[in-house]
């Protein structure tokens, strides 16, 4: 960063805000259609002078948003803590013991990555229905961890591979500590950075996840966020204030967690991208 | 771990022996440690990956219990069905339209937010913020903006005297338009991921290339550009992948329409399967997408690696 005269620094200020406020076009007219009293014709340029908190009231209600929140949360929680552990667990023998078949394996994950889940819609859909699992949060959650699987080894790989001494290993099983005991009281602590990284990046991806959503969560008590508010809109066009409001009470939970853990979403990311 | 504990009783020098089992112990693969996430994706991933190339070989419907085999039937309607190569173009515009104008443009946002600018985390915050919310609800919020009856841009192009537009139902505007969002939606990743890169690369670089009188474009193109590569290969990757893929944002601007003239491969193949009844051409046309999916990604990555330098 060398250095740049006053005016010149002003400028830049004065672009970057520009840019910034162009962003934020979307999100206000978001704001001013979810707040317009109905049958208020304005252009959605303009603020609303009345407004019409009930359109949240009814967007809540009609939609069945609570039981949509509770199911987008359950599934977001319960992904998110098997690929944890599972995702930890599986990276720490693909980093540390380099055997022929480990070699393999580690392949395998990685070029899964590349496959994108959604290809193999036709079978994968069949196989759902043939084992009982069509609208039930298990399938979304299983489908979710599988599809998140290889990020979140080959993220906790690189990781250990980078950081962990291998020592600790070799101190701790003279010690007389078994492979289990070593893994979950020794390295997994240690893991604790990483494993911020893959929680930010897989709950964002599940909780907002509609292409395994809508193929496989369709009765009305299984239904998350998206699936609910893609019905909502199908059924409510003509009624857009209402539907915008469904859509803000939506992104909230998540939009209130980036505000407070920006730091983790925008660090882990920066990090993960250079060391990878 | 019990091996270990066996071998020492019938040792007499245990700490010599413990050395040699701890060799041992290092060379064991521990697999049962990946078995659970190596089954869930065998499960849900390679087998329905697998099998799906099997049914492209078929006339299955997706529901009836008996089918049969017909050949490279599929894969010849493949290439004669027009739809194919709109959809394919289609496609193709979204992953390569996509991930060049968020790598131009969040390398530019990141290039002005590395300088010493002030409110440089609000400008950040406000960047990425559409990257944590749905693409499906992105899709909506544009639709408030472009929709013909009462959309913001129509009131903005009636304030100015023009004509109003229908901008999501034109076909040659519409697939731009679903190129434009998902640029707006995720430039704050590339952006992020560039500005790390910028800040990794040492000063003394630059300070070398002041002294020797290079111009500010000369020192952009012969030193940020060279050290920058490991991120442009992520980025690109990422990009690439995440654009091929399009979805969501599909659905809720456009549905697709009109008539087929929006899809992606990922919502033809929904609309086959799931409207149509054609699982055996819909199974075909997600081993096209694979493949594609597959060569790009991978000449990209290995075209950037090839690049890379030694910082």
């Amino acid at each position: 960063m060398d250095y740049i005269s006053k005016s010149k620094k002003r400028s830049l200020t004065v672009l970057a805000l520009v840019i910034s406020l162009l962003h934020a076009v979307p999100f206000y007219i978001l704001i001013t259609t979810a707040l317009k009293v109905r049958g208020d014709y304005s252009s959605k340029w303009v603020f609303p002078t009345e407004w019409d908190l009930g359109n949240f009231a009814d967007a809540w209600n009609e939609a069945n948003m609570g039981n949509a929140l509770i199911n987008s949360g359950i599934i977001t929680f319960c992904a998110a803590i098997l690929l944890i552990v599972f995702g930890s667990m599986a990276a720490y023998p693909l980093a540390r013991r380099q055997t022929k078949l480990n070699k393999y394996v580690y392949f395998l994950f990685i070029a899964i990555m590349v496959i994108p889940p959604l290809t193999a819609l036709v079978p994968l859909y069949q196989l759902v229905v043939d084992i009982g699992l069509m609208n039930t949060r298990t399938v979304a959650v299983l489908n979710n961890v599988a599809s998140f699987m290889p990020l979140t080894i080959f993220l906790y790989a690189g990781f250990i591979r980078s950081t962990i001494p291998k020592e600790l290993e070799e101190a701790a099983r003279i010690d007389g500590a078994s492979t289990i005991g070593i893994f979950f009281k020794i390295i997994f602590p240690l893991l604790k950075p990483i494993t911020a990284t893959v929680l930010i990046i897989c709950c964002v991806y599940i909780w907002n996840d509609y292409q395994f959503a809508i193929f496989f969560l369709q009765s009305d008590e299984v239904k998350t966020l998206t699936v609910t508010i893609s019905s909502f809109f199908g059924e409510n066009a003509n009624n857009l204030n209402m539907v915008a409001s469904a859509a803000i009470i939506a992104m909230l939970p998540m939009v209130i967690l980036f505000l407070f853990l920006q730091k983790f979403f925008i660090e882990g990311l920066a990090s993960g991208s250079v060391k990878g | 771990m019990s091996e270990i504990s066996k071998r020492t009783e019938n040792n007499p020098a245990p700490v010599e022996k413990k050395r040699l089992n701890l060799k041992k112990v290092f060379t064991t693969s521990l697999w049962w440690m990946y078995l659970p996430a190596l089954i869930i994706v065998c499960f849900f991933i390679v087998y329905p990956f697998l099998d799906g190339i099997r049914i492209s070989f078929t006339n299955w419907n997706g529901f009836s219990q008996t089918y049969s085999y017909i050949g490279f039937d599929q894969y010849k309607r493949m290439l004669f069905d027009s739809n194919t190569w709109l959809i394919v173009k289609n496609t193709l515009l979204y992953g390569l339209g996509s991930t060049i104008l968020q790598n131009v443009i969040g390398l530019m946002y990141a290039l002005l937010l590395n300088q010493s600018i002030r409110m440089k985390s609000v400008v950040r915050t406000i960047i990425y913020l559409p990257v944590i919310i749905s693409p499906l609800i992105m899709g909506y919020i544009w639709y408030f903006f472009f929709s013909y009856q009462g959309g913001a841009l129509n009131d903005v192009l009636q304030v100015l005297g023009f004509d109003k537009v229908n901008a999501l139902g034109n076909p040659s505007v519409n697939t731009w338009l679903i190129v434009f969002v998902n640029t707006y939606q995720f430039v704050g990743i590339a952006m992020i991921i560039y500005l790390a890169g910028l800040q990794s690369i040492s000063k003394d670089y630059y300070e070398a290339a002041q002294i020797d009188g290079a111009t500010p474009f000369q020192r952009f193109k012969n030193i940020t550009l060279p050290l920058l590569i490991p991120s442009i290969t992520i980025n690109m990757v990422l990009n690439i992948i995440g654009g091929l893929k399009l979805f969501d944002v599909i659905i809720s601007l456009t549905n697709g329409g009109p008539g087929n003239a929006s899809q992606s491969m990922s919502t033809f193949m929904y609309s086959l399967y799931f409207d149509k009844q054609d699982a055996g051409y819909a199974a075909t046309q997600g081993v096209l997408m694979a493949v594609i999916i597959l060569i790009l990604s991978l000449s990209a990555l290995i075209y950037f690696r090839s690049k890379e330098v030694e910082a």
